[in-house]
């Protein structure tokens, strides 16, 4: 003790020109590191949020066959932008290798359907909406190579798409022999341009891409499966039937190959079957400058139900943020019901920033937890569902350290909610009974409970589950039909949409909390 | 900043039941001063307001002449002990010292400091959960003198201290007015503060019955002898003790 009081304030430690509320934060942190249970309890979080995703990928299995020979799945090829893609289709081409166009007339384009609903029982004629039939110039005949395509669909009149993820429209209405339609692509230096007429002389741009070196340049028709999504009891299941597209293409011209030269004839992704002739092959039959060019398949990214999704390797999470709310809870309730808020008051009189030091110190240390969890379990459970013959290309780093960095937001905004809910009930028990029943029973309910997808997107709209969103990793596409729904990974709002909505009801927690502790007595 | 702790005209309801009924009293610095009454006359409530803990009805509460809420490193001006078992049962004692000297932006030296002084040098690494009341009051004890404050306010600190504790607080407590510092110390039992308390204020059902020097209060008693203290009190508090009778049954 000094000699004289007040005069000798104790020596300030290291840090002496830290700020009134950066002492706060730190001592914030002492308390929180300095109790066991909490720290075991989020180091917990964390561990079984890794091991639990990594169980449920060492217990999926995936298995191809050949007919009834077990073979192993197929990888799906890559696109340019590193995405999963489906590139199969009927191709006749010649090689391109400076400037140059190909011109087509398409008078006709019927198809096929197998076994559709409501009996499944007959081949039914008719065309998917996204039926394609067209011209293309394509980096050579690999899949998920570049390409740059004008084509006419079923339903969605002509469209120009590029590198499978890009998708213009052009005019709408379907070809006929009544209505047919001219496609023109050209190609000058590295830039291709689309342009499409009703009579052959009179042309409109339909749109520009760039593609370099020689390519491929020629005609192709492709048809993607018939695919019907019942949204109602059990949350969305998809039924998909092969379906075949057919073009009738005359007027073909090409200008810039070699004169004279040999259409070549390529099923793009066509898999052989066991005797090696192609399954599901296409064709192409020509009479008399006449091309009949018939097909299946897709140029397109792949959707949901193409390999193990990241809600499958984070389900763990459901049971990592049980356990952050327990912390939580009982990180701010023992303080308020030991009568241990009253001490801190004293170290802190200006209360509303001991609220937000809690805030700052189990906000960060949620979020460390959350975001390491993440970006452990993703590429090791990744690993083992590879082990186990998904065949998927995977994400991108960045990717994947998107979406750690949002589970981290995640785990901190529930936290934080918690943490609200306890300061103002001043219960930790009704704490973690309501941050469970908003955050993980509205997610639960979604993905096992079986309820229409209409519901789910609701919840997953208006309830802080909302921020479950940080799992999708591939977006929606509307030039690709597929099943959009929360079972399969699409969330009604994009990941930052559903991140505020769950920072606003942790805000609003903790500002009904702040102003209940500054009102009452202590 | 001056020591000394003022509070004037405190007013404070809970609900229908008045708690402060007008307390007014100055704690001047160099002296232990008693804050003696019957349980539930206002002693907690009056520190409790003081430290900015609870908002008075009416009244003003000053330490070192500023409203306690507006001190920006509170514990280098006032060290109080309210409730010893205001603790994390599961955190240690040393810990439990450390974080309130980080919020002050203190060094961990001190925390060992004030834990020798408290005699707890041998248990700073034990639960505080698994501490007697007395080894609580010590950790209390410690807590308040982290700071090295002018003033000191002590509500109970003899509950639960053995024999040996009692001594070593009275030494404690008249140590530390020696050295100039204000210091209020809260009893039920006018017997504890006997030979360490110079000045008393004692107080009956949120009044203040008496605030006068220990002499003086003897001087008025018949017979001034130590023993008689006690009936001096018993005498002022007789009413507040009757009153809180009826508020029981």
């Amino acid at each position: 003790m000094s000699e004289r009081a007040g005069e000798s304030a104790p020596e300030r430690s290291g840090g002496g020109g830290m700020s009134d509320f950066g002492r706060l934060v730190r001592a914030e942190w002492t308390k929180f590191r300095t109790v066991r249970g909490w720290v075991l309890g989020i180091v917990a979080a964390a561990v079984v949020t890794v091991l639990l995703g990594l169980y449920v990928a060492s217990n999926s299995l995936s298995s191809c066959s050949l007919g009834t020979v077990e073979v192993e799945c197929p990888t799906p090829p890559v696109g340019p932008g590193g995405e999963a893609v489906r590139d199969k289709f009927y191709f006749v081409h010649q090689p391109l290798a400076g400037d140059g166009a190909v011109t087509v007339r398409v008078t006709s384009m019927t198809g096929l359907i197998t076994y559709p609903p409501p009996n499944h029982n007959e081949i039914v004629p008719g065309l998917v909406e996204w039926a394609k039939a067209g011209v293309i110039a394509k980096d050579g005949t690999a899949e998920g190579s570049r390409y740059v395509a004008l084509m006419v669909t079923a339903k969605h009149g002509v469209r120009m798409q590029h590198d499978f993820i890009h998708d213009t429209a052009g005019k709408p209405g379907a070809v006929s022999a009544d209505a047919p339609r001219w496609l023109r692509l050209t190609r000058a230096g590295d830039t291709l341009t689309g342009e499409e007429s009703t009579d052959g002389a009179s042309w409109t741009r339909v749109g520009t891409a760039t593609l370099a070196g020689t390519v491929e340049i020629g005609l192709f028709v492709t048809s993607p499966s018939d695919l019907t999504v019942d949204g109602g009891v059990g949350g969305g299941t998809a039924q998909a039937r092969l379906a075949k597209a057919t073009a009738t293409f005359d007027n073909v011209g090409l200008t810039g190959t070699a004169p004279g030269g040999d259409w070549l004839r390529d099923d793009i992704g066509a898999k052989p079957n066991l005797d090696g002739a192609p399954h599901h092959p296409g064709s192409v039959e020509e009479a008399g400058g006449v091309m009949t060019l018939s097909g299946n398949g897709d140029m397109a990214p792949l959707t949901g139900e193409a390999g193990p999704a990241v809600p499958l390797v984070l389900i763990g999470l459901v049971i990592g943020l049980i356990v952050v709310i327990v912390v939580a809870a009982l990180n701010v309730s023992t303080e308020l019901r030991r009568g241990l808020i009253g001490v801190t008051l004293l170290a802190s009189p200006r209360r509303g920033r001991v609220l937000a030091a809690k805030a700052v110190v189990l906000g960060t240390v949620t979020f460390v937890a959350g975001a390491a969890a993440a970006a452990l379990v993703i590429p090791l459970a990744w690993d083992v569902l590879r082990d186990n013959g998904f065949r998927h290309p995977g994400l991108p780093l960045p990717t994947i350290a998107r979406v750690a960095v949002e589970a981290g937001l995640l785990v901190a905004g529930t936290a934080l909610l918690t943490l609200g809910l306890g300061a103002l009930l001043r219960r930790g028990l009704a704490a973690v009974g309501i941050a469970v029943a908003v955050v993980v029973l509205p997610y639960l309910a979604v993905i096992i409970g079986g309820l229409p997808t209409a519901a789910s997107e609701w919840l997953l709209r208006l309830t802080p589950a909302a921020a479950f969103a940080i799992q999708q990793v591939t977006p929606e596409y509307a030039h690709v039909v597929a099943n959009y729904t929360p079972g399969s990974g699409y969330y009604p709002l994009p990941a930052w949409g559903g991140l505020a909505v769950l920072a606003g009801y942790a805000a609003l927690a903790l500002g009904l909390a702040a102003a209940r502790l500054r009102r009452s007595d202590a | 900043m001056e020591s000394t702790i003022e509070v004037s005209d405190l007013h404070k309801r809970y609900g229908r039941t008045v708690a402060l009924d007008g307390v007014s009293f100055t704690v001047r610095p160099g002296h232990v001063t008693g804050f003696v009454g019957p349980n539930g006359a206002g002693k907690s409530t009056t520190m409790r307001v003081v430290l900015g803990l609870a908002a008075p009805n009416a009244g003003t509460a000053l330490v070192g002449g500023v409203p306690y809420r507006t001190l920006r490193r509170p514990l280098t001006h006032v060290g109080a002990l309210l409730d010893a078992g205001a603790l994390q049962p599961s955190r240690s004692a040393r810990n439990h010292l450390l974080w309130l000297a980080h919020s002050q932006g203190f060094a961990a030296r001190r925390v060992d400091e004030v834990l020798e002084q408290a005699g707890l040098g041998e248990v700073r690494r034990r639960k505080a959960g698994g501490f007697s009341l007395g080894m609580r009051q010590r950790l209390g004890i410690a807590a308040a003198l982290l700071g090295d404050p002018p003033v000191l306010m002590l509500d109970e600190p003899f509950n639960g201290l053995d024999p040996e504790g009692i001594v070593w607080m009275r030494g404690l407590l008249g140590t530390l007015a020696a050295e100039g510092r204000a210091v209020l110390v809260s009893s039920h039992l006018m017997s504890e503060l006997q030979h360490i308390a110079a000045h008393v204020v004692i107080v009956g059902r949120g009044r203040v019955l008496a605030d006068t020097t220990v002499s003086e209060l003897l001087a008025a008693t018949p017979g001034g002898s130590a023993g008689s203290l006690e009936d001096a009190y018993f005498a002022l508090t007789r009413d507040a003790v009757e009153f809180r009778g009826e508020v029981a049954r």
